[in-house]
């Protein structure tokens, strides 16, 4: 074939060379020079190139001039003493491979535009396949899909070299019908089992693509109706698993554990765990296999130890699970670190959860309570304004508890009974204490959380405050509320007079920094 | 209908037609069962058939009209003359119809008539004329004064005909009978002694008057700045400008000698000042435990509504009393005073002139002693706030006398913040002082109305422009610290405005901080311009306020800082430091309690630590345990430990575009560890006291210790904290035990009665406060209204079903009588038409 440097003449050429295959089947071999065009530099012709496969195979399939049946491979047919009708198929056959093992190939491409259209091309494919299938069924009203072809766009999304996120939102598309789910879900298992078990190390790439695409499925809540399928079948069946939720429930669960049992990046633990909740949790047929994995999570500590609360809760909740030393996990849980991270609302509002309960021992809710204002000690305001009414809460909710803030008649102490190191609520002798530190606390800097700390100093009001508005407050929102307050009509003025930027001499900053 | 009236002809209304009727049929009485003593009974007796009359009368007048003209479309028109207009009375009305009429009558008819236009006399004068006036009396006769008598007084005295006298009075008394001659001269007397004693009540009136008015004047005078006088003079004097004039009156506006208050000694100024901080403080102090300000304001300062509000205070007299000053006296700066005072109220040409001659008085006393002209800057503004003490003495007066030389005296004031800038740059920090403080006096809001918004405005490009002198690269440090000071002035004089930038910059800087940390999970530490905003913020507002609506988002800001920037680099913990420090500083007075700080400080500790296994776990969020930051004051050499000197930690590392070298870099880590070990000095001093205390310092004090075992740092600083150390172990603590403050106990609920005081019989108890029972009443008094309302608009409804029945009726009963009227033509002419017919069938 001439190669025209134009992508317009390529196009030209392409479509002459089209015409020439469609139309007689003697000038089938230039397949081969459209087949050629597909491993092009210019990813413009190949585009051009995907285009003209798509049309031509498309036809072809429609045409059912392909060969329908387990393939012999190539030389034995040409040579063998077959009608030239079936080796044409069998020879056309062939080439259908070759051009969609090329278009897997063409998924790993740099540019987007051809990595798009090469996965609209074989999605194209998956249809025709489906409703003019290439293989016998072999009984009446066998289900059949292309899972071959399909096996090989899956395999190649969750390629380990290269982050597919953009193409596999682009794949989304497809995952809201019921068969391409369904087979998606067993193609990505299986993906998932075969690059584990090839490569001891497995890179992040392959990882974040696999959370991407798994996480993209998400099961219908109602029983499936068999109209939302991209295949169309002229007469579906009941007797396909594909139109049970309790297969596809099936198959969810084994591509998720099959998924969470190996060693994933702690990064991808994170956001496995802040899914897990209401999106994995809910569709598994078993939700109990899952406490393998929360329990080995919980126990790993910091961030991923509260997000595994979520769903040890919901298990706990729902699912009758039984959960020894539970609350002294939560109280080991609570450190410094807790009003800084990034799951804060998320921690406190289960944290609201699991206490609200008014059986639990009243040590324990002490033992909760001191931990937690002698957190506060290390807060910043936006945290300290949803402690400090979450610790009344729990003094409401117990008055059995409220010795902590009201001890009338008790001895002074030299210390703080209270134990600090003790990782047992039980021992840790916080119903001896005081809240001293919320007595601190009113000396806060900032006017409103010193309010709050000074709710102890009356009897506790008895309706509970609500703490959900305070859960996502930020220091942020915080400023913009001062800023916002109506002001007074005087603003009060320092009256000792400015004498310089780092203030008189005396002034600590004066005697710490210097100008030059 | 009788509702309507007022309370007192209400109860004079059963009685005045009881005494014309007393027809005891009419009269339905209302029996009371009991008397009760004290009861206004208003409804005993009733006329019922006189007010329904009356009420029916109202409605046939008013409703029944309407009604019948409901269908009509045409208006009559009242065209007579004046028949609406109240200011006419009826006599003159009449007469002005009349003449209207004769005008009428007398116009011509048709221009061949010659005898149309001719007038009818006697003696000279019109008949017309003569009949229209001839009752009018000359209304000046009165006012002639003694020497002429009235018409009436000579008729009555030296008798006038009793003909013309009868005549003269028939008119006003229509009907009365014709009064004698002696009541007729009585009543003269009496009118006359009337009329002497109004005139002389007049006189009085008159001078009163006057003399109020003068005194008006003398008050108004004073404000007026002798210019009204002045221009009197003028126009008397202009024809003669006498030399010997010209000198009496210039010896008379010069300043005379004048007995004033005598002038304070040293003690009592210092008294007098101690006395004012002493206030303030109080009134800080009040802020900083937040107690409710409301109860405690004082009434707002009579405001006239006069005011511009533009700071400029009219209240002191405006001669000056002669003082003295350094020995010298004040003379020349209360002439200027004055005459700048009296250019404002001249003419806009003058006005400029002495402008400028003011601006150039202004630029000398600058040159005498720049803290006079500080002081008279902000002169006007001690009405609002507290007085500045003095501006910078000395050194700066001295310095301005060399280049004030070279510098224009009046200064637009920028407009912009490019061109405050384009008018700074270039000069010297104490040229930009003193630029600035001529930009301040030329345009003080008492010389022009436009000056304040400016001035205002100038607040913000200042503060604008010292950030960008701290971003600028070296940090212009200097010049902001002189800045500094005209920015306080300006605070001092717009306190609103001054906070609302202040304000502005704040939020900029957290909004960028938010965008870091939104996009970038965390943010990085801000640049030296937020800081030196921080610290003006710290310097221009009080610090101690429980709440301020600049410090406290200002303390939120700082807060942010500290724990949402990691520490990256060697001058991100001279930036954190220095926030500390600010922190620190905000809280001196108010001693309140801030767990960032501790954090830091705890972080700065752990990095500067050697040796730190086992304190991981307590460093909190902007600090990590681990990491390549983890080292950052660990000091790489030891020979530099040798030579470090204990120093201030200089700001321009802040800035840090410039590289430390390596020793340089020790002894920055050195002097950041002693900052942060005097930093924690000063908190374990101050929160000492609190009931946590060892609680808080818990994990500083391990920290330290571990410190002060490796033994690495040079003797100084191993000296400080073991100071620390010492200082955390002698506070000795005992925990009291918490105890809730007692609430008032709740009542029980009781069934004995409830005792009121009865202070009015007849009025409802109820409602405590006065809002309440005007509510009461009112909404009693909308009930009663409503229902009257509802009540008359019943009976209206009534009354017109009753009238259209009648209509009904009185219709039907006509078509009855026509209908009959035809039956009975229609039988008449059927009978007659029988009789014929059977009179032709008997024939």
């Amino acid at each position: 074939m001439e190669r025209e440097p134009s992508p317009e003449g390529s196009r030209r050429a392409l479509g002459r060379l089209l015409q020439a295959v469609l139309a007689s089947r003697s000038e089938a071999n230039a397949v081969f020079d459209i087949l050629a065009v597909l491993q092009a530099e210019d990813p413009e012709e190949i585009q051009e190139a995907i285009h003209t496969c798509s049309r031509l195979f498309g036809a072809l399939l429609e045409r059912g001039e392909l060969f329908v049946g387990q393939l012999p491979p190539e030389n034995t047919v040409l040579a063998g003493s077959h009608g030239a009708m079936r080796k044409y198929k069998i020879w056309m056959r062939h080439r259908y491979h070759s051009c969609c093992s090329h278009l897997g190939e063409l998924l790993a491409h740099p540019t987007f535009k051809v990595k798009e259209l090469a996965l609209k091309t074989l999605m194209k494919f998956v249809q025709l396949e489906g409703v003019h299938p290439l293989e016998k069924p072999k009984w009446e009203g066998q289900y059949l899909f292309p899972r071959t072809l399909f096996k090989i766009v899956v395999g190649s999304l969750l390629s380990p070299e290269q982050d597919h996120s953009l193409l596999l939102s682009q794949f989304r598309e497809y995952l809201e019908f019921d068969d391409i789910r369904y087979h998606a879900m067993q193609a990505a298992s299986d993906a998932v089992a075969q690059v584990t078990s090839q490569h001891p190390e497995v890179s992040l790439a392959f990882w974040n693509n696999a959370f991407t695409l798994l996480s993209a499925v998400s099961l219908p809540c109602q029983e499936l109706d068999a109209t939302n399928f991209y295949v169309k079948h002229s007469e579906p069946s009941d007797v396909w698993k594909v139109t049970h939720l309790k297969e596809h429930r099936k198959t969810f669960q084994a591509m998720w554990l099959g998924f969470l049992k190996h060693k994933l990046p702690l990064s991808l633990y994170k956001k496995v765990l802040v899914t897990m909740h209401d999106t994995i949790l809910p569709h598994l047929a078993q939700p109990t296999l899952m406490i393998d994995f929360l329990t080995s999570a919980c126990d790993v500590g910091g961030a991923i130890s509260l997000l595994a609360l979520n769903g040890l809760f919901i298990l706990i909740h729902q699912h009758n699970l039984e959960y020894p030393d539970f609350y002294q996990k939560l109280y080991s849980l609570l450190d410094p670190s807790i009003f800084h991270v990034k799951y804060r609302a998320r921690f406190f509002h289960l944290a609201d959860l699991f206490l609200s309960s008014s059986h639990l021992p009243a040590y324990l809710v002490a033992a909760f309570a001191k931990r937690l204002s002698r957190l506060a000690l290390t807060a910043p305001p936006e945290a300290l304004l949803m402690v400090l009414p979450f610790i009344c809460n729990l003094l409401r909710r117990h008055p059995a508890c409220r010795v902590l803030v009201h001890r009338p008649g008790g001895a002074e102490l030299d210390a703080d009974p209270y134990d600090p190191e003790e990782a047992d609520p039980a021992k840790s002798r916080a119903l001896e204490s005081c809240l001293w530190e919320l007595q601190t606390l009113q000396q806060h800097y900032h006017p409103e959380v010193s309010r709050a700390a000074s709710v102890i100093n009356q009897a506790l009001s008895v309706p509970e405050v609500s703490i959900a508005p305070l859960l996502e407050l930020t220091a942020y929102e915080m400023f913009e509320r001062e800023l916002r307050k109506q002001p007074p009509e005087t603003v009060p003025l320092e009256f000792i007079p400015a004498q310089g930027l780092l203030g008189r001499r005396e002034d600590t900053c004066a005697q710490l920094f210097t100008l030059s | 209908m009788g509702k309507a009236k007022p309370a007192g002809a209400r109860r004079q209304a059963p009685k005045a037609p009881a005494k014309t009727s007393p027809n005891p049929f009419e009269v339905k009485v209302n029996r009371q069962k009991f008397q009760i003593l004290g009861r206004k009974t208003r409804h005993d007796v009733g006329l019922p058939g006189v007010s329904r009359a009356r009420a029916i009368r109202k409605r046939t007048q008013t409703l029944l009209k309407e009604y019948k003209e409901r269908d009509k479309s045409n208006v009559f028109k009242d065209r007579r003359f004046g028949e609406y207009d109240h200011s006419l009375s009826p006599e003159e009305k009449m007469t002005a119809r009349f003449a209207l009429e004769q005008q009428r009558h007398h116009e011509k008819k048709s221009i061949y008539n010659l005898n149309e236009d001719e007038e009818l006399t006697h003696y000279g004068q019109s008949l017309a004329d003569i009949e229209k006036h001839s009752d009018i009396v000359d209304s000046d006769s009165d006012t002639d004064g003694p020497g002429a008598l009235s018409a009436e007084l000579t008729t009555a005295h030296f008798g006038g005909g009793g003909g013309l006298l009868q005549q003269k009075t028939t008119p006003q008394e229509e009907g009365g009978k014709p009064k004698s001659r002696k009541e007729l001269i009585e009543e003269l007397i009496a009118k006359s002694k009337q009329e002497k004693r109004e005139r002389q009540a007049q006189r009085e009136d008159a001078l009163e008057l006057t003399e109020k008015l003068d005194q008006d004047w003398k008050e108004i005078q004073t404000l007026l700045s002798h210019k009204a006088p002045k221009s009197g003079n003028r126009e008397e004097e202009k024809p003669k400008p006498d030399a010997y004039d010209m000198v009496v009156r210039e010896l008379g506006f010069e300043m005379k000698a004048k007995p004033s208050n005598r002038m304070k000694t040293e003690v009592e100024l210092a008294k007098e000042e101690q006395e004012r901080l002493r206030k303030l403080e109080a009134e800080r102090l009040r802020r900083m435990l937040g107690k409710d300000e409301d109860a405690e304001r004082k009434t707002p300062k009579h405001l006239s509504v006069d005011d511009l509000n533009d700071g400029f205070i009219l209240d002191r007299d405006d001669r000056r009393l002669l003082s003295y000053k350094d020995g010298k006296m004040n003379v020349e700066e209360g002439v200027e005073e004055e005459r700048s005072k009296g250019a404002g109220s001249q003419e806009s040409q003058e006005e400029e002139e002495d402008g400028e001659e003011v601006d150039g008085a202004d630029s000398h006393s600058d040159l005498d002693s720049s803290a006079e002209s500080v002081a008279g800057g902000t002169e006007p503004a001690e009405g609002q706030c507290p007085a500045p003490g003095g501006g910078p003495k000395g050194d700066t007066g001295k310095a301005c006398k060399a280049s004030s030389s070279e510098l224009p005296y009046t200064f637009e004031v920028p407009e912009s913040r490019e061109e405050l800038k384009s008018l700074l740059s270039g000069r010297s920090a104490e040229e930009q002082l003193l630029v600035v403080e001529r930009i301040q006096k030329c345009n003080h809001p008492s010389l022009a109305v436009g000056n304040k918004a400016k001035l205002e405005k100038l607040f913000g490009f200042l503060l604008e422009y010292v950030g960008d002198l701290a971003t600028s690269d070296p940090p212009d440090l200097n010049v902001i610290d002189k800045l500094v000071v005209p920015l306080y002035h300006l605070c001092q004089m717009f306190p609103q405005s001054a906070s609302s930038s202040v304000k502005f910059v704040l939020r900029d800087a957290m909004h960028d901080m938010e965008e870091m940390i939104e996009t970038k999970g965390r943010a990085t530490f801000p640049g030296l311009d937020v800081l030196i905003y921080l610290k003006i913020a710290g310097l221009l507002f009080p610090t101690s306020d429980f709440w301020h609506p600049v410090v406290t988002p200002a303390l939120l800001c700082m807060s942010q800082i500290l724990t949402k920037c990691p520490v990256l680099s060697l001058q991100d913990v001279v930036k954190g430091l220095f926030v500390c420090c600010l922190f620190l500083d905000f809280v001196s007075l108010s001693r309140r309690l801030i767990p960032e700080l501790m954090n830091f400080l705890l972080g700065v500790l752990y990095i500067a630590a050697p040796n730190k296994q086992g304190y991981g776990s307590t460093v909190v969020h902007p600090f990590r345990a681990r990491g390549k930051n983890s080292e950052l004051l660990l000091v790489s050499d030891r020979e530099d430990t040798a030579t470090w000197q204990r120093g201030s930690l200089s700001l321009r590392w802040a800035s840090g575009r410039s590289v430390p070298t390596t020793a340089e870099a020790n002894h920055i880590r050195l002097s950041c560890l002693a900052v942060a070990l005097a930093l924690l000095r000063h908190c374990v001093t101050m929160y000492s006291a609190l009931p946590s205390f060892h609680t808080v310092v818990r994990p500083l004090r391990a920290l330290l210790a571990e410190h002060q075992a490796e033994r690495s740092h040079p003797p100084e600083l191993q000296e400080l904290s073991q100071n620390i150390l010492s200082d955390l172990e002698s506070q000795k603590q005992l925990y009291r035990p918490l105890i809730c403050e007692k609430s008032k106990p709740v009542p029980l609920k009781l069934f004995t009665p409830r005792l009121v005081k009865v202070l009015e019989f007849g009025r409802k108890q109820g409602g405590s406060s006065k809002e309440e029972q005007e509510r009461k009443r009112l909404i009693h008094k909308h009930k009663r209204e409503f229902k009257g309302a509802v009540r008359e608009i019943r009976r209206d409804n009534q009354f017109l079903a009753r009238m259209q029945l009648s209509e009904t009726m009185e219709r039907d009963a006509e078509r009855k009588q026509k209908v009959k009227q035809l039956f009975h033509s229609l039988a008449t002419q059927e009978g007659e038409w029988k009789a014929l017919k059977r009179k032709k069938f008997k024939k």
